[in-house]
């Protein structure tokens, strides 16, 4: 079920995307003089987990992907940096290669799965399968016998102790805590504006051109299976990016990150958040993390249970979403208040209107 | 050579067990289009099942064999009445509400029993095959993988209801005009698979560690041999596990389980990437 109004180039758009980017210069910046250390951390987790969600938000909801194993990328990423830091010293080099390794693994895939044209519900089953078998895979690889270099896989345990980015060239100055909030957060506001820009572009139309009928933009003269493979890859690149600053924050990654949990709590993610928009995802993740934060505390009820409950609900009952349904609300509000301007005598008619009720942008 | 027949021992119960595991999947996929993400979940609480009628002193094949199906039919029934009948037509939406069914159920049982490895004692011995001991039980999978295939089978094929069925599938509205309500064929398709998948549990919790999680070693297996087999649901089940099953087994034997795992993965992609529409989509297409 893909959202059809979620249009680009709306009157919502450049708008929406300044204030998305203002409201994200603002925390950067801002942040470190509010909260305590404490709370910094905590925020430079939703940052990578904002990131992940970013990656799913945009092969599902503007690629019409069903990639459901979108933990495979966010672990590949998170192990590459590790094991890479930990060989290297300098941490310059190892986080492209977190970028490089499940865009390249991604690629492969993709290649099997968009060339031999399988349906979506099969995509989705094995990228979900995937995840599970990297899972059971890194599982197994305790032992000394499992290591890279210098670093061991360490099995279910993982690798603990990862080297923090350091200053570029100086792998001694290791970033502190702000450091870290500047570098995550920064990263974000990057992947956010890359992908408006990918948007906005050739490639981007396209992409979303193939969602909205695969047929068409064939018969058009593109290529759904390249298309498909780009925008898969390029998610790919971005979970990975999102896998390293995960392991930065927490300082250690297990095969946890390729759980199913994980790539069902970043479907719950864009899903709360609104599908077909940047910017739900990642509010999704804020609130969900957050919430699952909260019901962590308590031992009563196992989180699960309510993942699984929100996720049902939200299909049932809001499957479009979060922020869509409030946009809708608010433009719902602003028609009714044009409409009763042009009620009164001497008004101009609003001639914004068609565009609002359209649906906003982004 | 006892070595040998050792190996086809093993080759032919990891056919079985790939068969009896899947068989829930395929029958709710082949007639309604669902891929049911629970499906390790509905096998979860068949095992629960076996575990809990155990202790409760319930005869051992009776809570192997009897209870699970019965029971994880019903959850799966009622699990149809609340949810999945509102998203008929809509793939997407399936997937992910049996997704998130899924991770209700293991969050459900974790809250429940907690998350510890539960298990049942084997109630059969082992036999020699030359100088090699193996495992009984591995005989009660076969048997209860043929009797699984078979019976549905039969029942596709010879009674009033499988007919029904069949019919349904190819063409609902037609079966509506002829007076069968397609919602209630569903409904009972779902329950059925539901069922299965509940058996397949039950057989397996002797020789599996009986987890809220547990369902997640098996459905990375499933999937593949769901889309490996293609439209033809016993057809394919069998096919498909069969070819699954011997490369798992061996690769498995010459390394480790795991390791069988990702050599099976990477067999299933070649594999779609030659027959997108998996085996009986290409060959015996009008095979069941």
């Amino acid at each position: 079920m893909i959202p059809t109004t979620a249009r680009s180039g709306t009157i919502a758009g450049p708008a929406g995307f300044l204030a998305v980017v203002a409201c994200g210069l603002a925390l950067l910046f801002g942040a470190p003089h509010v909260t305590e250390s404490f709370g910094l951390v905590q925020m430079t987790g939703f940052a990578a987990l904002a990131m992940f969600a970013l990656s799913q938000g945009f092969v599902w909801g503007y690629g019409g992907i069903m990639s459901f194993g979108q933990a495979a990328f966010l672990g590949l990423g998170g192990y590459a940096y590790a094991v890479s830091v930990i060989n290297l010293g300098d941490s310059t080099l190892p986080v492209l290669i977190a970028i490089a390794v499940p865009m390249l693994f991604a690629a492969a895939l993709g290649y099997f799965m968009f060339f031999g044209r399988i349906s979506d519900a099969y995509v989705g089953v094995i990228t979900l399968t995937v995840s599970v078998i990297l899972f059971q895979l890194f599982n197994t690889t305790s032992g000394s016998q499992y290591r890279i270099g210098q670093a061991e896989l360490g099995g279910f345990n993982g690798i603990p102790a990862i080297p923090v980015i350091n200053r570029i060239g100086e792998p001694g100055e290791q970033l502190d805590i702000e450091g870290l909030w500047a570098v995550a957060m920064s990263a974000l506001i990057l992947v956010y504006v890359l992908l408006r820009a990918i948007l906005a572009s050739r490639l981007g139309r396209v992409i979303v051109a193939i969602r909205e009928n695969e047929t068409r933009a064939q018969l058009i003269g593109y290529d759904p299976r390249l298309y498909k493979l780009l925008a898969f890859t390029i998610s790919a690149g971005i979970a990975g990016l999102a896998g390293c600053l995960y392991a930065n924050w927490g300082g250690f990654i297990s095969p946890t990150v390729f759980g199913l949990s994980m790539s069902a709590q970043v479907i719950i993610y864009v899903l709360v958040g609104g599908l077909g928009t940047l910017i739900g995802p990642m509010l999704g993740a804020v609130l969900i993390q957050s919430l699952i934060i909260a019901a962590g505390t308590q031992s009563m009820v196992d989180s699960n249970l309510g993942l699984g409950l929100v996720l049902v609900g939200f299909v049932l009952l809001v499957p479009e979403g979060l922020v869509p349904v409030a946009r809708r609300l608010v433009v719902g509000a602003a028609e009714r208040f044009t409409a009763r301007k042009r009620a009164t005598p001497g008004a101009e008619p609003a001639a914004a209107n068609p565009a609002l009720a359209e649906g906003g942008g982004r | 050579m006892d070595l040998v027949g050792l190996l086809g021992f093993n080759v032919f119960t990891g056919v079985a067990t790939l068969a009896l595991i899947t068989l829930g999947l395929g029958v709710i996929y082949g007639m309604m289009r669902i891929i049911n993400l629970a499906h390790g979940e509905f096998m979860m609480l068949g095992a629960y099942t076996a575990v809990v009628a155990v202790d409760a002193g319930v005869n051992i094949w009776v809570a192997m064999l009897v209870l699970p199906p019965l029971i994880v039919g019903l959850i799966g029934l009622l699990i149809e009445r609340a949810v999945i009948r509102f998203l008929y037509g809509r793939m997407m939406d399936t997937m992910l509400a049996t997704w998130g069914i899924s991770l209700g159920l293991i969050g459900l049982v974790t809250t429940l029993y907690g998350n510890v490895v539960r298990g049942v004692s084997t109630p059969v011995g082992s036999f020699e095959i030359g100088r090699y001991g193996a495992s009984l039980y591995s005989l009660v999978i076969i048997a209860a993988a043929l009797a699984a295939l078979g019976g549905m089978l039969a029942l596709l094929r010879l009674t009033r209801f499988g007919l029904i069925l069949r019919a349904t599938m190819q063409n609902p509205r037609m079966a509506a005009a002829l007076g069968v309500s397609p919602d209630r064929i569903y409904m009972a398709t779902f329950a059925l698979g539901a069922g299965l998948a509940g058996l397949a549990g039950g057989v397996l919790a002797p020789i599996s560690g009986v987890s809220p999680a547990m369902g997640a070693a098996y459905i990375a297996r499933a999937f593949i041999t769901v889309l490996g087999g293609g439209p033809a649901i016993i057809t394919g089940t069998g096919l498909a596990a069969s070819l699954f099953g011997t490369i798992n087994e061996l690769v498995a034997f010459r390394t480790t389980p795991v390791i069988g795992d990702v050599v099976l993965l990477l067999a299933a992609v070649l594999l779609i990437r030659v027959l997108p529409q998996g085996i009986t989509g290409r060959y015996l297409r009008r095979s069941l």
